[in-house]
C-alpha cells in the first residue's frame, strides 16, 4: 500500500509540511517494499487557487490509499473523498515520526476537512 | 464620455472624487466596486424598480455520457473541473464562466446552469442616475458582475465608473472600454508605491489619464516628483483639511457642503472633458 506525505524536503527525515495543497513536495511511501518516491509540487505552490483541488488529484495519480498530512481544507478532502483516499492528520516534526504514528495506530481518520477554505 | 476612477491604493478617496464628480456634471454613476459599493452612502438616492440578479453560467455533468476523459479537467486554468477516473467533481466557486469546457468536452457531457453571483440595481438621486452591483456574500468572482452593472452604461450622455481599489481583475474588468482614467492618490510612500502600479495597469489598457491628489499637504513632495518625471498631469489636489473628512464621515457631499471646493471639483469635470476633445 502507498502513503502519501506532504513535506518540504526530499526524505524520511524531512519535516512533514503541515500545508497540504501548497506543500512543496509528496514523498510516496511504498508500506509493501519500504521505498518511496518523491513528487515535486511546485505548481500548486504557486497557484493562485484550487491548490488543494489539483494536489488532491497528484495524490490520487500516485495511487495511493492514505494521505498524511497537517491541514485538510474542504475542496481538496471531496477530491480525495471521491477517491476513495483516507486522510490522516498529524503534528509529528517529520516524515519519518508520521510514518511511525501512522503505522502504530495513533493517527485518527478525519471524517471531514479540519480547516476552512480560502476561496468560499 | 466614460471616466474611471480609480488608484491603486485604498481608502485615497475615489468614491469621494467620483460622486462628487457625478453631482457637479449629472453624469450617471456605476459603482464597480462590487465587493463594498459605498457610493450610495453620499448620494442617497431612491431605487428604481428591482434589483436585478446576476448568474455566472458554470458547468454541470451528465454523467450518462461522461466518459472520465478528462479534457475538461486538462483545459480548466481555475481547477473547477476535477476529474478522477469516471468521476468529474465541479467547484463552482472557482468557476469564471468562460465555457471552455463545453467546448472541449468530445462527448457533449457537460452544460450550463446559472450560478447566482449577486446583483445590479439602479438608484436615482435628483439628477444623477446611480447603478451599482452589489456581490453576494461568499463568492469571490467579481469581473461577471462588474461586466453586468457596465451592460448598464447610458447610451447616451457621460457616465462615471466608481473603481475598486488595487490592481487585478475587478479594477481591469472596470478601466477597460473607457475614455479616461482618474487616479486618485495621497501623497505618502504607500499611496505612491501604488500608485505606480496603478500606472503601469493603466498604460497597459491604453487608457489616457491623470493623478488627484488627494490630502495634498500630508506626506511629502514624491507624488509630484514621480508625476513630473512621468509627463502624468495632475488634475487637481484636494487638500487634507479636516472640514473635508468631517463632511465625509457624515456621509455628504463636499460640493453641497463646502462651497469653497465647489470650484475645485467643477475644474477637474472640465479638465477632464478637456482632455477628450
Amino acid at each position: 500500500m502507498k502513503i502519501v506525505f506532504s513535506t518540504s524536503g526530499a526524505d524520511l527525515d524531512a519535516p512533514l509540511d503541515s500545508r497540504f495543497g501548497r506543500a512543496a513536495k509528496f514523498l510516496v511511501y511504498d508500506t509493501e517494499t519500504d521505498t518511496f518516491t518523491v513528487v515535486v509540487n511546485l505548481q500548486n505552490l504557486n497557484a493562485a487557487q484550487g491548490a488543494g483541488i489539483q494536489s488532491a488529484q497528484t495524490v490520487a495519480a500516485s495511487g495511493a490509499q492514505v494521505l498524511v498530512t497537517g491541514h485538510c481544507g474542504p475542496k481538496a478532502f471531496r477530491v480525495l473523498k471521491a477517491a476513495g483516499i483516507d486522510v490522516y492528520t498529524s503534528d509529528a516534526p517529520t516524515v519519518a515520526a508520521a510514518l511511525t504514528l501512522y503505522r502504530e495506530g495513533k493517527l485518527k481518520k478525519s471524517l471531514d476537512a479540519d480547516v476552512e477554505g480560502h476561496w468560499a | 464620455m466614460i471616466v474611471a476612477v480609480a488608484s491603486g491604493k485604498g481608502g485615497t478617496g475615489k468614491t469621494t472624487v467620483a460622486a462628487n464628480l457625478a453631482r457637479v456634471s449629472g453624469a450617471a454613476l456605476l459603482d464597480c466596486d462590487v465587493e463594498e459599493p459605498n457610493a450610495h452612502l453620499f448620494l442617497k438616492g431612491e431605487r428604481r424598480g428591482e434589483p436585478e440578479t446576476v448568474s455566472l453560467l458554470v458547468p454541470e455533468v451528465d454523467e450518462a455520457l461522461c466518459d472520465g476523459c478528462g479534457e475538461c479537467g486538462r483545459f480548466c486554468e481555475f481547477q473547477a473541473l476535477a476529474v478522477l477516473g469516471k468521476r468529474v467533481l465541479v467547484f463552482a466557486e472557482l468557476c469564471h464562466g468562460c465555457g471552455g469546457c463545453l467546448r472541449v468536452c468530445p462527448r457533449g457531457a457537460l452544460r450550463e446552469v446559472p450560478k447566482r453571483i449577486g446583483v445590479v440595481e439602479t438608484l436615482k438621486a435628483d439628477a444623477v442616475t446611480l447603478i451599482q452591483g452589489r456581490l453576494d456574500v461568499g463568492v469571490a468572482m467579481a469581473p461577471p458582475l462588474i461586466r453586468a452593472v457596465k451592460a448598464k452604461l447610458p447610451q447616451e450622455g457621460d457616465a462615471i465608473l466608481d473603481a475598486p481599489p488595487g490592481t487585478s481583475c475587478p479594477v481591469v474588468a472596470t478601466l477597460r472600454e473607457t475614455d479616461y482614467v482618474v487616479l486618485v492618490t495621497e501623497p505618502t510612500p504607500f499611496g505612491l508605491n501604488d500608485l505606480k502600479l496603478a500606472v503601469a495597469v493603466v498604460r497597459e489598457l491604453k487608457v489616457p489619464f491623470g493623478v488627484v491628489v488627494n490630502r495634498a499637504g500630508s506626506g511629502d513632495g514624491r507624488t509630484w516628483e514621480f508625476c513630473r518625471e512621468e509627463w502624468i498631469p495632475v488634475l487637481a489636489e484636494i487638500p487634507d483639511d479636516r472640514k473635508i473628512a468631517e463632511v465625509y464621515s457624515r456621509g455628504e457631499m463636499i460640493v453641497d457642503r463646502l462651497p469653497a471646493y465647489r470650484n475645485l471639483i467643477n475644474t477637474l469635470w472640465l479638465k477632464i472633458k478637456g482632455s477628450h476633445d
